[in-house]
């Protein structure tokens, strides 16, 4: 008995999932104390309020560390991993895609884009202007 | 006004398995084996045992597996899991439990066979991290490290005084899993796993079993042993996944070892030999800055010409750490049996002479549970 129970009312991972389904890059901001929160969360990290919208935002971000997964060629390559500041606050975990993995540098300027990372519907970030923000 | 735990209870017994050659052996059976020494160098009878502290990587409800499996029948259990500072973390239950009477004969105990098991991946909850396949436990260390460089000016040549500080002193312990000589230049150049950690900044896997038994103070003499005292203990968390860890330079090890340090009543100053949780180079280096051992982003110049390897100026990591001696998958259980076999001058050749007071830091998860422990012997209570 695997009956498929509709979901009325999404948690805070998976709506954060089904917008990146649909192309776009939401976090939450706390209406209590304005604080934008980052992983997706029933409750405000900061203040504990749960009154939390979901905002759109600037994508711009700063590396504040990074590192490289060293993998043989044979199984996909070398790539990176990063700690990103974003502009707003949180720090999530990507990758920047258009600079080799071990020219990646902290303080480096980056911006966000939802793209796969191994087919996966993901936020990944770009060093460089890749033109309008695609959400 | 919280009551003080210090002095008030002490290891009166500790059990270590081989480190290597246990294959065909389960984590159950290598566990039991640390477990039988621990009860022989206390001098009591396993039906004494009402207390049992244990978590691992590879099976749930790991305390009821303990008491089926010994024949007990425990007054008071802890299967707390907050990774490989768990069992300094136990040390702490069990001191509570103790002082308040909830049982009387504490075992804290742990064994892997991680090395010729195959390390089992533990369950862990899915994060928004994991689309990006970081290569745990590797990269969240390698990215503190980074920070740590960037901060600091911390370089590889000091990240590999570490593995060599430890392989000199796993060179002085017959028990330990590597004691070739190594140089600062095998370290630097070896291969690069996740950046800017090379093979050998990283730790062995290896298997291994320990056990420890604990009592109240006022019957801590009367087991054949001289009793080693808990003297203070802080533990501290402040994130799971790297990226929720506020300051990578920074581990929660601050808070926790400030307050084992005022428990304890004693300084970094007065202590004789630290073990540290060494999963990685980087390790020792924000444990010795956070516990107060040298001043935030001078751990680099600290551990560099051999300061903390034999003949240095402060005893780390003893035994060869995990970097050197054993790391079956959870190490906290071996600062603290190594701190316990100095303080009873038991080490032989690695022996730190005449030492009295020895600080454990366990380390949990991905610099996020910290653990600090201080042990003293009887004339330090």
């Amino acid at each position: 008995m695997n009956k498929e129970i509709p979901v009325e009312n999404p948690g805070p991972l998976q709506t954060f999932e089904d917008n990146l389904a649909k192309g776009e890059f939401k976090i939450q901001q706390c209406k209590e104390c304005g604080q934008h929160v980052f992983y997706p969360r029933q409750l405000c990290n900061h203040c504990g309020s749960s009154s939390l919208k979901w905002v759109e935002i600037s994508g711009r971000g700063t590396v504040y560390s990074t590192s490289v997964v060293r993998r043989k060629p044979e199984r996909g390559g070398d790539y990176n991993i990063s700690l990103i500041d974003l502009e707003e606050g949180p720090r999530m975990m990507s990758r920047v895609m258009d600079v080799e993995p071990t020219e990646v540098t902290i303080g480096m300027q980056v911006s966000a884009h939802v793209g796969l990372v191994e087919e996966k519907p993901a936020v990944v970030f770009y060093n460089k202007e890749q033109g309008d923000k695609e959400w | 006004m919280v009551a003080s735990i210090r002095g008030s209870s002490a290891v009166v017994g500790v059990g270590l398995t081989n480190f290597h050659g246990l294959p065909g052996m389960n984590h159950m059976e290598i566990m039991a084996q640390a477990v039988e020494k621990a009860i022989a160098d206390a001098g009591i009878h396993k039906n004494e045992i009402d207390g049992i502290f244990s978590a691992n990587f590879v099976e749930l409800l790991t305390p009821l597996t303990i008491a089926e499996y010994f024949g007990l029948n425990p007054t008071f259990m802890d299967g707390t899991n907050t990774g490989g500072s768990v069992f300094v973390n136990s040390m702490q239950s069990a001191a509570a439990a103790l002082h308040l009477g909830l049982c009387n004969v504490a075992l804290i105990c742990y064994g892997s066979n991680s090395a010729t098991g195959k390390f089992t991946h533990p369950p862990a909850m899915r994060t928004v991290e994991d689309v990006y396949k970081p290569r745990n436990p590797i990269s969240p260390y390698a990215l503190a490290a980074n920070r740590h460089m960037h901060e600091f000016g911390t370089t590889k040549e000091q990240l590999a005084e570490v593995a060599v500080s430890a392989r000199q002193w796993a060179q002085l312990n017959p028990a330990a899993t590597m004691r070739d000589p190594l140089t600062i230049e095998e370290v630097v150049n070896a291969r690069m796993i996740v950046d800017p950690l090379g093979l050998l900044d990283c730790c062995l896997v290896s298997d291994g079993g320990a056990a420890m038994i604990m009592v109240r103070s006022d019957r801590a003499k009367d087991f054949p042993k001289p009793p080693v005292y808990m003297l203070g203990v802080g533990s501290r968390t402040d994130h799971n996944i790297i990226s929720a860890m506020p300051d990578l330079t920074v581990t929660p090890a601050r808070e926790a070892a400030a307050a084992a340090f005022a428990m304890a009543g004693v300084t970094p100053a007065d202590i004789d030999v630290v073990e540290l949780y060494d999963a990685f180079t980087i390790n020792t280096i924000l444990f010795l800055e956070d516990m107060g051992f040298c001043d935030k982003g001078e751990g680099g110049n600290f551990v560099s010409n051999g300061n903390i390897a034999p003949g240095g100026s402060l005893p780390v990591n003893t035994n060869g750490g995990g970097l050197s001696c054993v790391h079956p998958g959870m190490y906290g259980m071996f600062l603290m049996i190594e701190a316990v076999q100095q303080l009873r001058g038991e080490c032989g050749d690695r022996q730190v002479k005449g030492a009295k007071l020895a600080a454990c830091n366990g380390n949990g998860g991905f610099l996020a549970s910290q653990v600090t422990a201080i042990f003293g012997t009887e004339e330090t209570l």
